[in-house]
């Protein structure tokens, strides 16, 4: 408890220390809350292009889960579906049980932010409709600090740099202390400096908040350094699921994780190869 | 708005204080050759007044009460006709941006009375309301209706549909999605509407007033014609101006309000 006092004592805003300092859990911090994710036969066309052609797949509570592909295999629909922003065609998509609308969060590659309303009632957004109740400013700080953000709560969003803004966007989708959470290639519009700061607190966040990730990407390197483990999509199918057994905290640039990255990339690569002969 | 946005920032660098005192420079510059020239008389009194002349005509009927009350009477026909034809096609607006059903419903009639220039309707307007306070109304009304109601149309459709679909999955209801997101969304649009309504109004009123009117300012400047006191008619089109000017100060007071959080608007 003191060492929680102390830690909430320091300016917590800075990039770097937010990165690296394991921030003092919320009350109702979601750990051991998560859901499964189970897709059975899911099926999705858009017109007469079938996006998606029969996913089956199981990610057990707490698992961060990368989903990689090229562009316009279906690694987004898949991510909307869960998200349940789209229908489905065929197939089914369950959490174990019943969820709430606040349970499923997703974090989209745009901040969306409201330009018109401050920081802290952006994140208030996230709370759903519990945003009306007396803690809803407690609890979108104490996000806001998560997020190592807490000194911007009375900005409009445009003064903000943009990997700011992505990290209100994540405050927002933590706020109602969600129990998966999925990321549309959330850097994928951040310089890559910003982009590994950005991955360090979106592996810190997952580890202290304990929700289920599903983190959709085009950058394998990205994926294997996040994530437990990495489906490939190709053709609307799951291609290839790999573990990745590499303990944390992980060093980027290390030999295992480049291994790792070559071979998914030959795969993604070598499918390209097949496809031209 | 990512038009807007574009946009070089309005402030400039240059000290507040002279920014607020260079508009007028050219104003008073050109008042003071205007000056000049009739004192040598270079422009005859017949043609133009001295601006001097001007302001002693304005001084007796400020005396006289006559000049306070027919600003008066202009600035409620404005004002009333702009409240009840913008608050229509405001109406109108978010209805037919909400819903495809009234927009399928009414968006095209609208469309083509917009068509009819408002004015043309002046012979019909004086044998239908005669020329009392109805006519002026209906006429102001019909004028400041369509900016009003194409903009806020505009500024509701144009709203960022990724904005609406993360309230969506965050659980705003229809209320709460059109207080949050919607209106916020479409008011710079909104404002661009009552900017051109507020010059429509004017502009309508005025020519109203001259042709069918006994009282307002338009009818002082028709009357002052009769007996030839050009002095009148050069101060009420001065009025004109300064209250044009004035509607347009108001509504850029209430956007710098309501859109403090835009880009354009922040004061660094």
């Amino acid at each position: 408890m003191l060492a929680t006092l102390q830690l909430l004592a320091e300016p917590v805003d800075r990039t770097d220390v937010a990165e690296e300092t394991p921030l003092p859990h919320r009350a109702d911090a979601g750990r051991g809350r998560s859901l499964p994710l189970i897709i059975r036969g899911l099926r999705k066309s858009f017109g007469d292009h079938e996006v998606l052609r029969g996913i089956d797949v199981h990610v057990p509570a707490g698992q961060f889960v990368a989903i990689v592909g090229r562009s316009g295999c279906g690694k987004s629909t898949l991510l909307r579906l869960i998200a349940g922003l789209e229908k489905i065609d065929a197939g089914s998509i369950s959490f174990g049980e019943e969820t709430r609308l606040e349970d499923v969060r997703v974090m989209f590659q745009e901040p969306r932010l409201l330009p018109w309303a401050r920081v802290l009632s952006n994140v208030e957004v996230g709370l759903g409709r519990s945003r009306n109740l007396p803690d809803a400013d407690a609890r979108a700080e104490a996000a806001l600090s998560e997020v190592g953000l807490a000194d911007k709560r009375n900005q409009w969003p445009a003064v903000l740099s943009g990997g700011q803004k992505q990290r209100v966007a994540l405050a927002r989708a933590l706020v109602s202390n969600p129990r998966i959470l999925a990321f549309d290639e959330p850097l994928g519009a951040l310089d890559a400096l910003t982009r590994i700061s950005m991955q360090r607190l979106l592996e810190r966040v997952w580890r202290d908040e304990g929700f289920t990730a599903i983190l959709v990407t085009h950058d394998v390197s990205e994926a294997v350094a996040l994530a437990d483990r990495v489906l490939v999509i190709e053709d609307g199918r799951i291609s290839q699921d790999i573990e990745v057994d590499v303990p944390r905290p992980r060093q980027r640039g290390s030999a295992d994780f480049a291994a790792l990255e070559g071979s998914i990339l030959r795969h993604l690569l070598g499918a390209d190869e097949r496809g031209d002969s | 708005m990512s038009l807007i946005e574009s946009l070089p920032r309005p402030r400039s660098v240059r000290l507040p204080r002279a920014d607020g005192l260079i508009q007028w420079v050219v104003p008073l510059f050109m008042i003071a050759i205007w000056q000049l020239a009739c004192v040598t008389g270079l422009v005859p009194a017949r043609v133009l007044p001295a601006p001097s002349d001007v302001l002693l005509a304005a001084w007796k009927l400020l005396i006289s009460g006559e000049l306070v009350r027919n600003i008066c009477v202009s600035f409620w026909r404005a004002s009333s006709g702009f409240l009840i034809g913008g608050g229509i096609g405001f109406a109108f607006g978010l209805a037919n941006g909400l819903s495809q059903l009234s927009s399928n419903l009414t968006d095209t009639t609208l469309q083509m009375v917009r068509n009819v220039p408002h004015l043309a309707l002046i012979p019909l307007v004086i044998l239908w309301f005669g020329i009392d306070e109805s006519a002026k109304l209906f006429l102001v009304a019909l004028g400041v209706f369509f900016p009003i109601y194409l903009n806020t149309l505009h500024g509701i459709r144009t709203v960022d549909p990724q904005l609406i679909e993360m309230g969506r999955i965050y659980g705003m209801s229809d209320g709460e999605l059109f207080r949050r997101v919607i209106l916020p969304g479409a008011l710079p649009s909104i404002f661009v509407g009552i900017r051109f309504a507020l010059g429509i109004m004017w502009l309508t009123l005025i020519v109203a007033e001259t042709i069918a009117a006994s009282s307002g300012l338009g009818y002082m400047a028709m009357q002052a014609r009769e007996f030839m006191l050009i002095d009148i008619v050069v101060l009420s089109i001065l009025i004109y101006a300064l209250l044009g000017k004035l509607a347009d100060s108001a509504s850029r007071v209430l956007e710098r309000l309501t859109l403090a959080w835009h880009p354009a608007f922040q004061q660094h």
